[in-house]
């Protein structure tokens, strides 16, 4: 086990590469440069040109990149162009909002979809189950941002319960967090508990009717302790699977909740680091998601031989 | 002990209603082994799920029968008597030892959950009885086996520990469908030979379902041959060896090659397919399939008759037209009779 882990850590270092080279090409391929936004409209060609020189932009795009990557091995992502801090400084800076808006997301998921799943498995032969299946389709189908927008408008404006918009810090007090986090925490699980309701559900009907439910039954074991024992420690397997890309996906999904509940978090950081073309943040934002990325799965893969003794990893 | 009276199992599928058990009745003396005999498709199956009533429903319902087991009716039992009725009094050993354990938990686990949903017994007790049950049943160093996972056993081994699970609460009667088909030769024999001394020492009444004649040759005590949802012949087991009295049971036994007659007799196989359940073809359901089928057989459907003591068949021919017949076929066929 401690072999595979440290291979498979290992094998992050060419990942890292190949979305190092493509980040770094598409920021700078991207129409826009970082002298002309900082200097304003109204800038002269000239100072441009000089603070183009001072930022290293004008020589040739391998050197840059070359130099930037030197750099990122030694831990050192850079400094803003735009703020003039560290980049790792800010990445951590901003990271405390998006691990909170994260873990909190993936509580709700849990939290609703394993019972929810357990549930329509058990009135499998009523009428609930296709409506269910439906109503699943109906959840993956809506775009996050518009459910966002209905769900700002229903309990922050309507009704107002929650704020529509901002972040307190857990050092502030475990009240303001979560009071500012539980819609849009909500709205950025809402897609996901679709789709790991449908998958453990798929996956334990699949595993109803295995034979060694048919064993377990024969032994006179209650049908309850058939489906929350032996039904649901099978069908967690491959829900496990999809549940490492929904993790992965949670992280995507930040950048537009974070905008819409101007949430201080990483998205937000990418987002306006984009407008303005602040390269080296960009550049270290998306590599730490893809570093993020990679852990998750590995996380995942380890996961496995927990649940599944027939995975060994040596 | 157990006594099934005209029992009908339907499956209602996609395609149409399934007659899979149509009109079976037997009876079990305690401690007795009754063989049900019977190809792919011919109900055995669905027959012994319905023993306790583990055939999912739907497709099964039961519109017409009763299985009394010690004068209790099975198929009127609530949900928590039946929980009680399986594995503590009839359990059940399946056919696939290789996917009736479940794969993500430890063999102790599973035989612990036998032993505990019946007794109460603290975990440390049912840890030592299902040491003991494993050494009953012959696996080695139980103690340690009791940390595998189904995975790490052999097929024979599995189908071993499933007995040991079947075993659990010393039921009265053990239901065994197909327990050996999915195995190799030798392997068989073993499991058999496993069987037979559980009887002896425990005195439990064994069901035995299976295709295989010869595996109830030496364990069964009676035997019951199934074609198309009905019993078509009922015995003793010398009686369907060496008094057959009904054609699907005469081509069952011709179809198998014995030792003491090797070389002498021709093998003759069956012809056409088991017949569609849905739509089952007019008189006798075997007629089409039947080398002494005549005119007679396609209006009717003959019901089980006597044809000795505690023997019986279905079919409209009678004990010597039939053993005139059998001469003449196989004469024809080029088999030499013993």
């Amino acid at each position: 086990m401690l072999n595979y882990t440290i291979r498979r850590l290992l094998s992050v270092i060419p990942v890292m590469l190949v979305v190092s080279i493509i980040v770094f090409l598409l920021v700078h391929l991207t129409p826009g440069n970082p002298a002309f936004i900082i200097l304003g409209e109204d800038a002269s060609p000239e100072a441009i040109a000089k603070l183009e020189e001072q930022l290293g932009l004008n020589e040739p795009l391998y050197i840059q990149f070359f130099d930037w990557i030197k750099q990122v091995i030694t831990g050192d992502l850079g400094t803003s162009v735009y703020s003039a801090q560290p980049v790792t400084e800010l990445i951590f800076g901003n990271f405390g909002p998006t691990i909170s808006l994260m873990v909190l997301s993936l509580l709700f998921i849990l939290v609703i979809s394993i019972p929810l799943a357990i549930l329509i498995v058990s009135l499998r032969k009523t009428i609930l189950d296709p409506l269910f299946t439906n109503a699943s389709l109906l959840g993956v189908s809506i775009p996050e941002f518009w459910l966002a927008i209905l769900l700002v408008l229903g309990f922050g404006v309507t009704f107002p319960i929650f704020p529509v918009a901002g972040y307190m810090p857990l050092a502030e007090g475990f009240g303001p967090w979560i009071y500012h986090l539980l819609l849009p925490a909500f709205v950025l699980a809402l897609v996901e508990i679709g789709i790991i309701a449908r998958m453990l559900r798929d996956s334990m009907l699949d595993s109803v009717n295995q034979d060694y439910t048919k064993t377990a039954r024969a032994k006179g074991v209650r049908e309850r302790d058939v489906l929350m024992k032996h039904v649901f420690a099978n069908a967690l397997i491959p829900t496990t699977t999809v549940l490492g890309a929904t993790v992965a996906g949670l992280l995507g999904g930040t950048v537009i909740i974070e905008t819409l509940f101007t949430i201080p978090g990483i998205g937000q950081l990418l987002i306006d680091s984009i407008h303005r073309r602040d390269y080296p943040v960009i550049q270290g934002v998306v590599l730490f998601i893809a570093a993020i990325y990679v852990l998750v799965n590995l996380i995942v893969d380890l996961l496995y031989a927990f649940l599944d003794p027939r995975i060994r990893y040596d | 002990m157990l006594e099934v009276n005209n029992l009908h199992v339907h499956l209602d599928t996609p395609a149409g209603l399934v007659k899979a058990v149509d009109g079976v009745s037997f009876r079990l003396e305690s401690g007795q082994t009754i063989g049900i005999v019977g190809e792919s498709g011919s109900g055995k199956s669905v027959l012994a799920h319905s023993l306790t009533k583990l055939n999912p429903e739907p497709p099964a319902t039961y519109p017409k029968g009763e299985i009394l087991f010690e004068g209790e009716n099975i198929l009127k039992m609530d949900k928590k008597r039946l929980r009680n009725l399986r594995g503590k009094e009839i359990a059940m050993i399946f056919q696939d030892p290789m996917s009736s354990l479940n794969p993500v938990f430890k063999i102790g686990r599973q035989l612990m959950e036998a032993i505990q949903t019946h007794q109460k017994l603290s975990k440390k007790e049912a840890r030592q009885k299902a040491i003991e049950l494993l050494i009953d049943v012959g696996i080695p160093d139980p103690e340690r086996r009791m940390q595998d996972y189904p995975h790490q056993f052999s097929g024979g081994m599995r189908q071993r520990v499933l007995i040991a699970i079947a075993l659990a609460a010393r039921p009265k009667l053990l239901i065994a469908d197909e327990p050996t088909t999915a195995l190799d030769v030798t392997i068989q024999a073993q499991i058999i030979e496993l069987l037979k001394s559980i009887q002896k020492k425990y005195g439990t009444a064994i069901i035995m379902i299976t295709h295989d004649l010869g595996v109830v040759a030496n364990l069964a005590d009676r035997i019951l041959v199934m074609y198309a949802g009905k019993i078509v012949e009922s015995g003793s087991t010398a009686d369907i060896f060496y008094d057959t009295a009904m054609p699907y049971t005469w081509s069952l036994l011709r179809s198998i090659p014995r030792l003491d007659a090797a070389g002498s007799e021709r093998l003759l196989h069956i012809e056409g397919h088991p017949p569609n359940l849905i739509h089952p073809p007019k008189g006798c359901n075997f007629h089409p399939r039947c080398p002494f089928a005549r005119d007679a057989c396609l209006q009717t459907d003959p019901p089980l008759a006597e044809r000795g003591t505690n023997h019986s068949a279905a079919c409209i021919l009678s004990k010597p037209e039939f053993d005139k017949e059998k001469q003449a076929v196989a004469e024809w066929k080029g088999v030499l009779l013993s």
